[in-house]
Parts: structure tokens; C-alpha cells; sequence
């Protein structure tokens, strides 16, 4: 059986954290760890080492792309995908530029939370 | 803040709906704030800066919020904390949205979120305030914008 995908959701918004939760359950995944703001994240992910990170930009303390340039120094083969509500054209070509592997804006349904994860995961 | 202002805002609330409920709001005339209160029982509060200045709201009843959580948890077991963050995660949502019109020169704060009926919720006072009725499925809610 293949190794379980270590995930860690990285979101301010509590619901938004469950939903993630529940919408990627039926992949092969482990939900390692859990943030609501930026400088947790950093900590967590140092604790948990996940393979897969779903990371919000807007978050108190710091930013989701401050989060996503300092997560590829600590583990540069991370596959960080952005969520968020800054939907515009610029915000998805920075994250990517910066080294997201995936950009999702806000609202998403399940489905597309579940297409691009699948896509993300299948990624080399 | 002009007409095609507005038509923004009410284009990212209605996208907000039907992407999350899958089912569509409407959204009534659009007009300027006045001294009445508008205020419901939970509040999301956006602070706009960069480009444009000032600040965003949403303000919905308790069972609205419980119908949308319920649709995106899949539950019927919705907590209390979860109602409270929707309003503001909402607020957030239909804030960042309009980027795609403003650019990334128009900055959002994190939400802040009133919770329980207030008075009333402060805006700038030099910069008038629209109110955008919303109307989804049987319930009233309210957009409040007030951009320099």
C-alpha cells in the first residue's frame, strides 16, 4: 500500500480548515497538523515535515507568501497550495513565481478542491 | 464609489452564493446609508487599504449563517465557532474577490467579527456608505461598502 500523503492546512478560517479536512478525506492522506495564522504554520511545519500544504494568504502575524517562501527554505520539495480569497490574475502569478505549485482562489466547491489536489498530489 | 463600483461587489457577493450554496442569491437596489442601523446578529468586518480606502461589512442572521455552514461542513452538528468564522471568512471572500476588478493595489485587512445584534457598525465618517440587500433562500443579509 502506498505511503499516506502528509498533509498540514494552513487557513485563519476555522470552517474553511474543516472543509479542506473533509473534502480531502477520501485521498490517501494524513492530516498532520493545523494553522491559523502564519508564525504557527512555520512551527508546525518544522514539528510535522508534511509533503502537501493548503496555505491561505490573508492571515494575522504573517502572510501566506512570506509563509510559502520561508516553508521552500526550510523543505524545497514542499507542494504548497495556495487558497485564497485574492483572486486576481497578479497575487496567482506570485505565489506561483514564488514557488506555490498550486493556486486556488476562494470560493472553491468540493470539486475543485478535489481536482486540484488530485492534480497537485499526481505532480513529480 | 460609483455604479460600476457597486456592480462589483454585487457580482463577487452573488458568485460567493451560488460557488458555496450552489444555489443563487439576488441582490435588491443598492442605496446610501443613512443614520438606521443596519445590523443583524453576527457581522464580518473588512478594512480596505492601498488604492482605495475604507471599509467593507457583511451582517446576516444566526440561521442563515447555519444553513451555509451546514452545506459546506455537511453536517448537521454546526458549533457556535463556526457560524462566528463564516461571517468573517464570508466578508473576506466577497472583499478579496473584487481584486480581480481593483488589482492587487487594493489590500484587505483580516475580518473582524461582530458577534451579537450591535447597534449599529461604525463606518468613516467622511466617505458615504451603500447598502446592497441580499436576499438567499428565504433569508436577508446585508453588504455594506464604503470605499473613498
Amino acid at each position: 500500500m502506498k505511503e499516506k500523503v502528509k498533509v498540514m492546512i494552513v487557513d485563519d478560517s476555522l470552517i474553511i480548515r474543516e472543509a479542506i479536512h473533509k473534502h480531502l478525506k477520501n485521498f490517501n492522506i494524513e492530516v498532520v497538523g493545523q494553522a491559523e495564522d502564519g508564525k504557527v504554520a512555520l512551527e508546525i511545519f518544522k514539528q510535522t515535515n508534511p509533503d502537501v500544504v493548503t496555505l491561505d494568504i490573508t492571515m494575522p502575524e504573517l502572510d501566506g507568501l512570506t509563509v510559502l517562501e520561508e516553508m521552500l527554505k526550510i523543505k524545497k520539495d514542499v507542494k504548497v497550495m495556495v487558497i485564497t480569497a485574492l483572486s486576481d490574475k497578479a497575487t496567482g502569478l506570485k505565489a506561483i513565481k514564488l514557488g506555490a505549485k498550486s493556486f486556488l482562489p476562494k470560493p472553491f466547491t468540493p470539486e475543485k478542491l478535489r481536482s486540484s489536489f488530485e492534480r497537485l498530489i499526481a505532480q513529480n | 464609489m460609483n455604479e460600476t463600483d457597486l456592480h462589483f461587489f454585487i457580482d463577487s457577493t452573488l458568485n460567493y452564493f451560488d460557488e458555496v450554496t450552489s444555489s443563487k442569491a439576488n441582490t435588491g437596489i443598492p442605496y446610501i446609508k443613512d443614520e438606521a442601523p443596519v445590523a443583524l446578529e453576527y457581522t464580518g468586518i473588512i478594512g480596505i487599504s492601498g488604492k482605495r480606502k475604507g471599509s467593507v461589512y457583511i451582517t446576516t442572521s444566526e440561521e442563515m449563517l447555519r444553513e451555509i455552514a451546514h452545506i459546506i461542513l455537511g453536517t448537521k452538528e454546526v458549533k457556535r465557532e463556526d457560524i462566528k468564522d463564516l461571517v468573517g471568512e464570508m466578508a473576506n471572500t466577497i472583499s478579496g474577490n473584487v481584486r480581480q476588478a481593483y488589482g492587487s493595489d487594493f489590500m484587505i485587512s483580516v475580518p473582524v467579527v461582530v458577534e451579537g445584534k450591535a447597534k449599529d457598525i461604525k463606518m468613516p465618517d467622511n466617505i458615504q456608505s451603500f447598502v446592497i440587500p441580499i436576499n438567499w433562500s428565504e433569508h436577508k443579509s446585508f453588504l455594506v461598502v464604503c470605499l473613498e
